[in-house]
């Protein structure tokens, strides 16, 4: 016997660790739910880490009211095979409390505003620790992030002053009114979520998979044609088949023309592809070098 | 149900690298990334912009590696950034450490996790004060392998014979180290000699390539598969009163910290020093034959045993020293206060968390000559030294050279909940 694990057992174990170290030591958690693929591997692990028992959290989704209908179905069917508790922390809500001000023009997104109701359902459900699915290898900034990544009282980030990660030791220690994030998925890359998917038998929201529909394209990207998006008269709309590379608000996620209608065939195209998944198809990430780490100081996932 | 999964089998190779701006570490990193086609062309293109915006005659393969605002404009790095690519035959994690702020800090937590470390030397420059400093941490955190890449061999004319100088020079310093497996091999990362592909430009060079050794170099013997430490992470119990089966159901779950784990196997429970048998191991895809580090496990016995999270399993006849009084080798990482004798903080080891108090600095050391100066008072920002301290309630311990994951624990600062330290169990 050599004692040999493949890389996803490597990666699963890890993951699983840090979640069960989180919940051993966090009096409350949440599991930050989007019906995207990261976070759907990441609820995977949880049922996992603590099965046969059921997952000792609530799952929280912060909801645009931008979202694809086929991902809010997917996550409310996904909450109720596992008998899970969701909160809904809404972007709609923030935004009638005067909390937060929609942009304006046809570049408006729902995408920054998460921020405020994120930070606010955290603090009103005394939440102390967030899981969340984001990845190092997405986003520079993610790259410097730490597994167990302390938040102040206002929920901001500071990445100068981390706290050091040695071995698999996580320190948790936090004081009241602050919280930290936590991010089991931090050393899988994109391509190893879509290889656990297909070894696992995952379902994903059909939006993953090469469909046809009406969509236009701004800024090199292709956007779906639906009223988020606030397509102008000057865009016009045509049909194509494609399929989604990230899942999230409708207004800032480009799709990808893509004939890849199976598991195989997306991951045949992923790993084929040249260009990064945010870099493709996320619009939020191209406003500057640093735009996600200015979201990330500022509270955001 | 689950599909068999169609990749070939890959391992992942985690890796530090250690070496500052100048000896040429993040175009090493970047000329890797950008050699196994891991670069993405929206990457690789706004690293073209900057350069160009920069003034810089070729791309800055460089500024790949820097992730944060500070760290471009100031042209430095931070803090630790992971890194990621792979080959069809391994994955690789890059723990990539900055050369000159908090540096033994930030190569300590890289090295932490890390299998192999690779240490930069510049050609031209020969082996520095930080070379020997690099390559006492790599020794201090027991990482199984290392490295020593020495670069900027187009700048020496590709001499074997500066090579050789180097490598000699570095052979009789490492004699004084315990140096498990030690490779030299001549490099330049800007050109890509001897880094993806063996070097036209050094004949006389018969080794592997850079990314051939990190490829094949054979890690699997380096964990402890000898000594059973199963440090009780989690207690499983499902309650559901419905299913009778599952009402009675303890799972005790954990991740290997050593040794080999089966059904059967007779085991004693730490503190309470009870034996039991386990029935079953359950791994995250079901049931197990034999669980082994680095595997997470929920292990159940034939006996009702009080066990709770922070307790020890493991086997009769090999167990972990049970102690309160700890000796130990400290790297200092926080600026705000210094540790001293008397000084109180909360140590983290395994799954157990108490409180401890420093009895006694026996000396710091100095990294770069290895002087150990016994009058020093404190140990101050990345400083390193032997301390022993005392605990509140029993650890359940192994030496860190032993095992690196019943060998290590991290002090918090009480106040501030800040992780002041990193410690490594010597007796």
């Amino acid at each position: 016997m050599q004692y040999l694990m493949s890389q996803l057992d490597v990666l699963e174990a890890e993951s699983i660790h840090i979640i069960r170290e989180v919940a051993a030591e966090f009096e409350r958690p949440v599991l930050l739910f989007s019906g995207g693929k990261d976070s759907i591997v990441m609820l995977r692990l949880a049922e996992k880490a603590f099965a046969p028992a059921p997952i000792p959290f609530p799952v929280m989704h912060v909801d645009t009211g931008h979202n694809f209908d086929e991902v809010i179905a997917y996550r409310d069917r996904r909450v109720e095979e596992l008998g899970l508790r969701l909160i809904v922390a809404s972007v709609q809500d923030a935004i009638d409390k005067g909390l937060v001000v929609e942009q304006k023009g046809r570049r408006a997104s729902r995408n920054q505003l998460q921020t405020v109701p994120l930070l606010t359902a955290i603090e009103e459900h005394e939440f102390t620790a967030a899981f969340g699915g984001a990845r190092r290898d997405e986003e520079k900034a993610r790259a410097k992030e730490r597994v167990v990544s302390f938040r102040d009282e206002f929920g901001q980030w500071d990445p100068k002053n981390q706290r050091p990660e040695l071995w698999n030791l996580y320190n948790t220690k936090i004081h009241r009114g602050e919280h930290v994030r936590v991010f089991p998925l931090s050393n899988w890359t994109e391509l190893d979520i879509w290889d656990y998917i297909r070894r696992e038998g995952i379902e994903l929201p059909s939006i993953y998979f090469a469909h046809t529909r009406m969509v236009f394209e701004r800024d090199g990207m292709l956007l779906a044609d639906l009223p988020p998006a606030n397509r102008a008269e000057d865009e016009p709309a045509f049909e194509a088949m494609v399929r989604y590379r990230t899942v999230g608000d409708i207004s800032c996620t480009g799709a990808v023309k893509s004939a890849a209608v199976g598991l195989d065939e997306v991951i045949e195209e992923i790993a084929a592809t040249r260009v990064t998944e945010r870099g493709q198809t996320r619009a939020d990430d191209r406003a500057s070098e640093a735009a996600m780490e200015d979201r990330k100081k500022e509270g955001y996932f | 149900m689950a599909a068999a999964p169609t990749q070939p089998r890959m391992d992942i190779l985690r890796f530090a690298t250690a070496g500052s701006v100048d000896d040429g570490k993040s175009t090493l990193i970047g000329r890797l990334l950008y050699d196994s086609k891991s670069i993405f062309e929206d990457q690789l293109e706004a690293v073209e912009r900057t350069s160009v915006d920069r003034g810089e005659e070729y791309t800055n393969l460089a500024l790949l590696t820097d992730g944060l605002r500070a760290e471009r404009e100031q042209g430095i790095t931070i803090d630790v950034a992971y890194r990621y690519f792979a080959t069809p035959r391994r994955k690789f994690i890059i723990a990539d450490t900055p050369g000159h702020t908090q540096y033994t800090r930030n190569m300590v937590t890289g090295a932490s996790t890390a299998d192999l470390a690779i240490i930069l030397v510049d050609a031209r420059k020969g082996i520095l004060e930080q070379s020997r400093r690099h390559a006492f941490l790599t020794t201090l955190l027991r990482v199984p392998h290392l490295v020593v890449a020495v670069n900027k061999m187009d700048l020496v004319d590709y001499s074997q014979e500066v090579f050789q100088r180097i490598q000699d020079e570095f052979t009789e310093f490492a004699s004084k180290l315990s140096i498990g497996d030690l490779t030299f091999i001549p490099i330049s990362a800007l050109h890509g000699d001897n880094v993806v592909e063996r070097s036209v430009n050094m004949q006389w060079y018969e080794g592997a390539s850079l990314l051939h050794h990190l490829e094949h170099v054979h890690i699997a013997s380096d964990r402890n598969l000898v000594d059973v430490r199963f440090p009780v992470q989690y207690v499983i119990r499902p309650y559901k009163s419905t299913d009778a089966e599952l009402h009675d159901y303890r799972g005790y779950a954990g991740q290997v910290a050593g040794g080999v784990l089966k059904p059967g196997d007779e085991v004693v429970h730490l503190p309470s020093g009870l034996s039991t048998t386990i029935t079953h191991i359950d791994g995250p895809n079901g049931p197990v034959a034999e669980a082994f580090p680095p595997m997470t496990v929920t292990l159940r016995f034939a006996d009702e045993i009080d066990i709770s999270r922070g307790d020890m399993i493991c086997r009769p006849n090999n167990q972990p020293r049970s102690t309160q009084d700890l000796d130990a080798m400290v790297c200092w990482m926080s600026e705000a206060r210094s540790l001293a004798p008397r000084s109180k903080l909360i140590l983290k080891h395994t799954t157990r968390t108490a409180r401890a108090m420093v009895k006694n600095l026996h000396y710091q050391l100095d990294v770069n000559t290895l002087h150990r100066n016994e009058e020093a008072t404190e140990l101050r920002l990345n400083e390193i030294g032997r301390i022993t301290l005392r605990v509140t309630q029993p650890l359940f311990v192994d030496d860190y050279a032993r095992n690196r994951l019943t060998g290590g624990f991290i002090l918090i600062d009480e106040a501030t909940n800040s992780t002041v330290a990193a410690g490594m169990i010597t007796g």
